[in-house]
């Protein structure tokens, strides 16, 4: 789950670490009262979760209180890659020196966390490690002794800091380490990181990805993901309050299927055979009817989907329930859409025979039925 | 043989009484899997398929020898289960359970470094070796004793290809799930050595998919150690778009990395074949022993 930027500066703030004072506003007047109580000049900064905001037109900087006002109305009337702007920060402008880069990531190789810091900051990490990668510092960090001070001060040092400035950076890094383990980060970074021209550092931006597994411990945001603003489409929101995965893509082959592996094979499937696929649904492991039933109903609620293609490999789910919640969506919903079934494993034999005495014809293999829904979704039912 | 499991595995299934759990110990059972005790706080005492239920892993320690655990409880209770296994001493350690938090897997994995204990998973279907023993919930009938290893971080993928592996009579010797999440115990790398040693395991089938460097990296090993025994793979996610999530956590590519093209380029140039289709595989191993 993505934070927003205020957010993030909210939680970085409370911890400790130098933000550009600032507040949030949903409206062009609450912007004239946040700016009259800040010094020029401002950043007015709109609050979507969509990468690539400042090159869409999404940050503008102020000298005067009625000129962010102006921004602001500006910002709210936008919208940025399709997502209405509903929320401005207005923040103070600091006087950057230098653009820095720290940030906390898993390492799958290692099985941890690493930090990386980088003495080149402002672009994208992935930009940094392909321009300079030799400034990329990096520390793997040992979880059973956590990420201290002194790691922290190591790493400022590499970056070519001394004396006060190395441990004010140390401090800093060692609080972001904390941030992002009691919020359950699965990637926190300021970047900038700003060294101001009077020496002192502020996290200028911050970005904060929560893990989606460990929402249940931070119940505020779940809440704010499934029921408030997200990066989240209708249908992506539906599937994740019913504990199914949804990815929206823009094909027009509705697809189905348990365990991700299969599901994204699924749709390299229909795709090497010329097809589109119109999204990713993974119903999950022994997953029963009713919840296939409502997977049938997210899929087809997107207009574009022209065919249904269900694939089906039991291991922890159960072909019988998969074939009775089919013929529940029918029942509730009507499929109105042709569907191409492929069932095999656990319970195979009971979930086809359910399905074939309600006239569907079910497949076995899963390569002649991405054929056969590719047909379809071309020249319809035949 | 095969890696990991075999004849003298002795299991505890974690969460037995729970559906899942319950469900597959009766599959496991039937199978042929050792399982000596369950267990469930608050429902020791009791018995699920014939199998006595334990509080605590310490009690089953008390009154059987028990060498392995499978872990059904549910994710925010899971990382407690894997670490009571492991402070009482078991080295293979199969967790099922989806949706376990990261800092809690880094946990898990930290202290089984540490007692130099195997884990598989989080969010794997187990781990088979056909005839002998099973520790998952993998559809056992798809399986053949053989002498294909196969490592995957998908479970109905793994299915689907062991099942036309088997149609085509190429066996297995172990199949085992990594897990779907970014952080798991065992890595394609581990498996790799594994599976080199294992007289029975003649080929492998490498089963990746997108999000993360660990299939390159295991490309890099491949071609740097000369690895002598041929490997075939199948990287899923061709047509994923970057930033979304497929499903497993671990499923994602960031901006340009961890995409199925980078994957497949790094086998091809390590010299692995590479399959356009899941049900491909079968043919690329029937050509590679050939040779």
């Amino acid at each position: 789950m993505k934070l927003f930027e205020y957010e993030a500066k909210n939680i970085l703030a409370k911890y400790g670490i130098p933000t550009p004072d600032g507040e949030l506003v949903t409206n062009a007047s609450q912007a004239r009262e946040v700016a009259s109580k800040l010094k020029p000049p401002f950043v007015v900064k709109a609050q979507v979760l969509v990468a690539g905001r400042g090159k869409a037109g999404g940050i503008l900087f102020a000298d005067s209180i009625g000129e962010v006002e102006k921004d602001a109305e500006k910002l709210l009337r936008m919208q940025i890659k399709g997502i209405p702007v509903k929320n401005v920060w207005i923040e103070e402008k600091i006087q950057i020196k230098k653009e820095l880069y720290f940030g906390i990531t898993t390492d799958r190789f290692n099985q941890s966390y690493v930090a990386i810091a980088s003495a080149v900051g402002g672009m994208e990490i992935e930009e940094i490690a392909s321009k300079a990668p030799e400034k990329i510092i990096k520390f793997s960090i040992n979880p059973q002794h956590g990420f201290h001070s002194f790691h922290a001060r190591q790493m400022a040092r590499k970056m070519g800091y001394a004396g006060n400035q190395l441990s004010e950076l140390g401090k800093i890094f060692e609080k972001l380490y904390c941030v992002g383990m009691d919020y359950d980060a699965e990637l926190i970074e300021m970047n900038p990181l700003a060294e101001t021209i009077d020496g002192k550092f502020v996290a200028a931006d911050a970005r904060i990805i929560l893990d989606d597994n460990a929402l249940f411990r931070h119940q505020e945001y779940k809440k704010r993901l499934l029921e408030g603003e997200s990066e989240l489409s209708p249908q992506e929101i539906e599937a994740t309050k019913n504990d199914l995965a949804y990815v929206k893509l823009d094909g027009d082959i509705g697809v189905i299927g348990n365990g991700a592996g299969l599901v994204m094979a699924t749709l390299d499937t229909i795709q090497y055979y010329d097809g589109k696929p119109a999204n990713f649904l993974d119903v999950g492991g022994g997953a029963p009817a009713d919840k296939i039933a409502t997977a049938l109903k997210i899929v087809l609620s997107d207009p574009k989907v022209k065919a249904l293609f269900i694939n089906i490999l039991g291991g922890i789910t159960r072909c019988d329930e998969v074939a009775k919640g089919i013929l529940e969506a029918e029942a509730k919903i009507g499929v109105t859409k042709p569907m191409v079934i492929r069932l095999v494993g656990t319970n195979e034999a009971e979930g086809k025979r359910i399905l074939t005495e309600a006239g569907i014809h079910v497949l076995e293999s899963m390569e002649e039925a991405a054929q056969q829904v590719v047909e379809i979704s071309r020249h319809g039912d035949k | 043989m095969g890696i990991i499991i075999g004849k003298n595995t002795r299991a505890i299934v974690h969460g037995i009484t729970g559906t899942q759990g319950s469900f597959h110990t009766q599959l496991m059972l039937e199978y042929g899997t050792k399982i000596v005790a369950g267990v469930t706080p608050g429902k020791g005492g009791t018995r699920i398929q014939g199998i006595p239920v334990y509080d605590t892993v310490e009690e089953v320690k008390e009154k059987h020898s028990a060498n392995a655990s499978i872990i059904f409880v549910p994710a925010p209770f899971a990382a407690d289960s894997a670490l009571e296994a492991l402070e009482n001493g078991i080295k293979t350690i199969v967790i099922i359970t989806e949706h376990i938090p990261i800092k809690d897997s880094v946990n898990i994995m930290a202290y089984a470094k540490k007692v130099n204990a195997t884990i598989i998973g989080p969010n794997t279907p187990g781990i088979i070796t056909p005839v002998e023993s099973k520790l998952g919930i993998m559809p056992a009938h798809i399986f053949k004793r053989g002498n294909i290893g196969m490592v995957s971080r998908s479970g109905t993928l793994t299915y689907e290809i062991a099942a036309s592996l088997s149609r085509k009579n190429l066996g297995q010797s172990t199949c085992l799930g990594l897990g779907g999440d970014p952080i798991t115990g065992l890595n394609f790398i581990d498996t790799l050595k594994m599976f080199e040693k294992d007289q029975q395991t003649k080929a492998i089938v490498l089963i990746g998919e997108i999000g993360g460097n660990l299939e390159e990296l295991a490309a890099e090993y491949i071609a740097k150690d000369k690895y002598p025994k041929p490997v075939a793979a199948f990287i899923a996610g061709r047509s994923a778009p970057p930033g979304k999530r497929m499903g497993h956590a671990g499923a994602m590519v960031m901006g340009k990395a961890g995409t199925a093209e980078s994957k497949i380029e790094k086998f091809k140039s390590a010299g692995v074949k590479v399959a356009e289709k899941p049900n491909d595989v079968p043919e690329l191993l029937t050509k590679l022993f050939s040779v």
